[in-house]
């Protein structure tokens, strides 16, 4: 499997989104190397301009959803009596996930400049950063990054001598994975816990402080600039039709090589994790892999030969791009340990509104810590699946989902982990033959 | 967060701001339309000053914002990372989420437990050291990590995190 993957199949790609240039977390640097033009040039078009850029170059969140940013961008009243608002969501809490971090702190201006160019186009004159507060040091680096950009006119009133205003700030979460859910990021915002809101009404009608709000991720809002910079035509060309642009795919685990990588979309996982990522450790094999942050579904290692990291391709396969966070693990790797695991998130960060996800939940994790010790029965992988049936779609947020997913995949996939595992008793070994 | 019980605790200090913390609270509420929005990040100063929010911390951010206590308190007991109880001097915090896990986390936290002669969760009798097992911290990449405060150890082994516990005083 290794052979096949040869230094030339790797596409060649000139990096945008983190390129590597020195000091460019500086504003000198940034400008020097064409920083804050495509801002010049969104002012210098309409609002629903900039909006129709964006729409037409195809560019979907990279937070998960994959939505057409565009199109979201549109679902914002042009004239409000209200003020609006624009959240840009940096709570990066998805397991195995950490791209954004790099933003933060390789090329801060580029996602102020994104803040702008989408403050610009939606209206907005008060948009907020949220990132986790467990990013203290990198919320320094963006707030150096804000007060120079202020410092040069590009952030606060009248930017670049036109009548568009807007403040950026930073606000600070407090350990909470739901609060990169969008509502409950908004709840957190306004001073309050962090639950999810029921939908409708929806966050462009009905938002902050119910305000028409749009919430993007920071590296979907780090994508608006390169867009006015190189043109929709360019863009929408870049990485998989349906799904184009560049994208940082993050690769934990049992690789040789882990980090931030950025490549156009539509990149072959095992490109990402032999030529990339260098490859499994003792070069062993792969025996599954999560392709974007815990709460996407889990694929085995022989099923990975043409699937791709765009959402078409993985959707195919049986999963979903997520956040592009790649975990892969050898043919060593303890798989129910794994999902033990991530069922114990989902169980610790459940808010505990819903009744499926607060209790089912705890009870995934627990059946799960049965198996993890030896002591599952076989009727019990049937039980597992039955429970996390019942979070799945029964729940106000997509956590109840994410929690549903991984155990679901797993046991579809894996399903004979699970039965070496199980306890094994004369009487349950017949039902499982027969 | 929401299966963590709530334990009331009172304590006899009684917290004020420093000036300076007083003219960062009057800043922040140009950033936001309501005081309620200042919940969060007033917080942060308070604990910054404070070392964690006790009971009276909490009446005292409630007055200054003017909302209900029963709002502070709800605020405080949801997000993790606020403290209800003094932490020690280092706070370790191990991530044992899924990267980390299959880099070898769990010996890094046996390793810390040994080392401190404490579990998880718990502060040493000198007030040095506490430790926490936290979820995915976003250092996958350079797992297994540690956090110590603010400062992120990625890419640890069992020395590289003994040679770290020797450089803390």
């Amino acid at each position: 499997m290794n052979n096949q993957h040869t230094d030339e199949n790797i596409t060649k790609w000139d990096k945008v989104i983190l390129p590597d240039i020195r000091d460019l977390h500086t504003i000198e640097v940034y400008q020097a190397h064409g920083g804050y033009k495509a801002l010049q040039k969104a002012l210098q078009l309409k609002p629903d301009e900039v909006t129709e850029e964006v729409k037409k170059s195809n560019l979907r969140g990279r937070g998960g959803a994959c939505f057409p940013t565009g199109l979201k961008w549109t679902f914002m009243p042009r004239q409000s009596t209200k003020p609006k608002y624009l959240c840009v969501n940096g709570d990066e809490s998805e397991p195995g996930t950490f791209k954004d971090r790099e933003i933060f702190e390789r090329n801060p201006h580029l996602l102020i400049e994104g803040t702008l160019i989408a403050s610009y186009a939606m209206g907005i004159t008060t948009s907020y950063i949220y990132i986790r507060g467990e990013y203290g040091k990198w919320i320094r680096m963006v707030d150096k990054a804000l007060a120079e950009a202020y410092a040069a006119g590009f952030v606060g009133q009248n930017i670049c001598g036109t009548n568009f205003s807007v403040n950026i700030y930073t606000h600070k979460g407090a350990g909470a994975y739901i609060c990169g859910e969008e509502s409950a990021l908004m709840n957190s915002i306004e001073g309050q816990r962090g639950y999810p809101r029921v939908k409708p009404p929806f966050p462009a009608q009905n938002g902050l402080w119910g305000c028409p709000t749009t919430i993007n991720n920071v590296e979907t809002v780090a994508n608006v600039p390169i867009i006015l910079n190189k043109g929709w035509e360019w863009y929408s060309k870049v990485g998989a039709p349906k799904h184009p642009g560049p994208i940082l795919v993050g690769v934990s685990g049992h690789v040789k090589k882990p980090g931030v990588y950025e490549m156009p979309t539509g990149e072959p996982l095992l490109e990402i994790i032999y030529k990339h990522a260098g490859g499994i450790p003792g070069d062993k094999a792969i025996k599954a892999v999560i392709p974007g942050g815990s709460s996407t579904m889990i694929l085995r290692g022989e099923q990975l030969e043409g699937v791709r990291m765009d959402a078409d391709s993985l959707k195919a396969a049986g999963s979903s791009v997520g956040t592009a966070g790649l975990i892969v693990m050898d043919e060593d790797a303890d798989l129910i340990s794994v999902i033990a695991r991530i069922a114990e998130f989902y169980y610790r960060e459940s808010c505990g509104q819903c009744t499926p996800c607060r209790e089912g939940t705890g009870w995934l994790w627990k059946i799960l810590k049965r198996f993890e010790s030896g002591e599952g029965k076989l009727e019990d992988i049937d039980l597992l699946m039955d429970i996390a049936n019942n979070i799945e779609g029964n729940t106000i947020c997509a956590l109840g989902d994410a929690a549903a997913w991984p155990v679901q995949s797993m046991i579809r996939r894996f399903r004979d982990e699970f039965e070496k595992r199980a306890v094994q008793t004369g009487k349950i070994r017949e039902v499982a033959v027969a | 967060m929401a299966h963590l019980t709530i334990v009331h605790r009172t304590t006899a200090d009684s917290p004020v701001f420093t000036e300076d913390n007083l003219k960062k609270v009057e800043e922040l509420k140009q950033r936001y339309p309501t005081t309620q929005a200042l919940t969060l990040p007033v917080l942060w100063l308070a604990q910054e000053q404070f070392g964690y929010i006790s009971e009276e911390t909490m009446k005292y951010v409630a007055t200054l914002l003017n909302v209900p206590f029963g709002h502070v308190l709800g605020v405080v007991s949801f997000y993790t990372m606020f403290h209800r109880k003094r932490v020690g001097k280092h706070h370790i915090e191990v991530c044992t989420n899924v990267s980390c896990m299959l880099r070898g986390s769990a010996e890094i936290a046996k390793r810390l437990e040994q080392k401190l002669g404490i579990q998880m969760g718990e502060t040493s009798q000198d007030n040095k050291w506490t430790l926490s097992e936290v979820e995915c911290m976003g250092s996958c990449g350079s797992a297994p990590m540690v956090a110590i405060g603010e400062e992120y150890y990625e890419n640890l082994s069992v020395e590289k995190l003994d040679k770290i516990l020797m450089d803390l005083k």
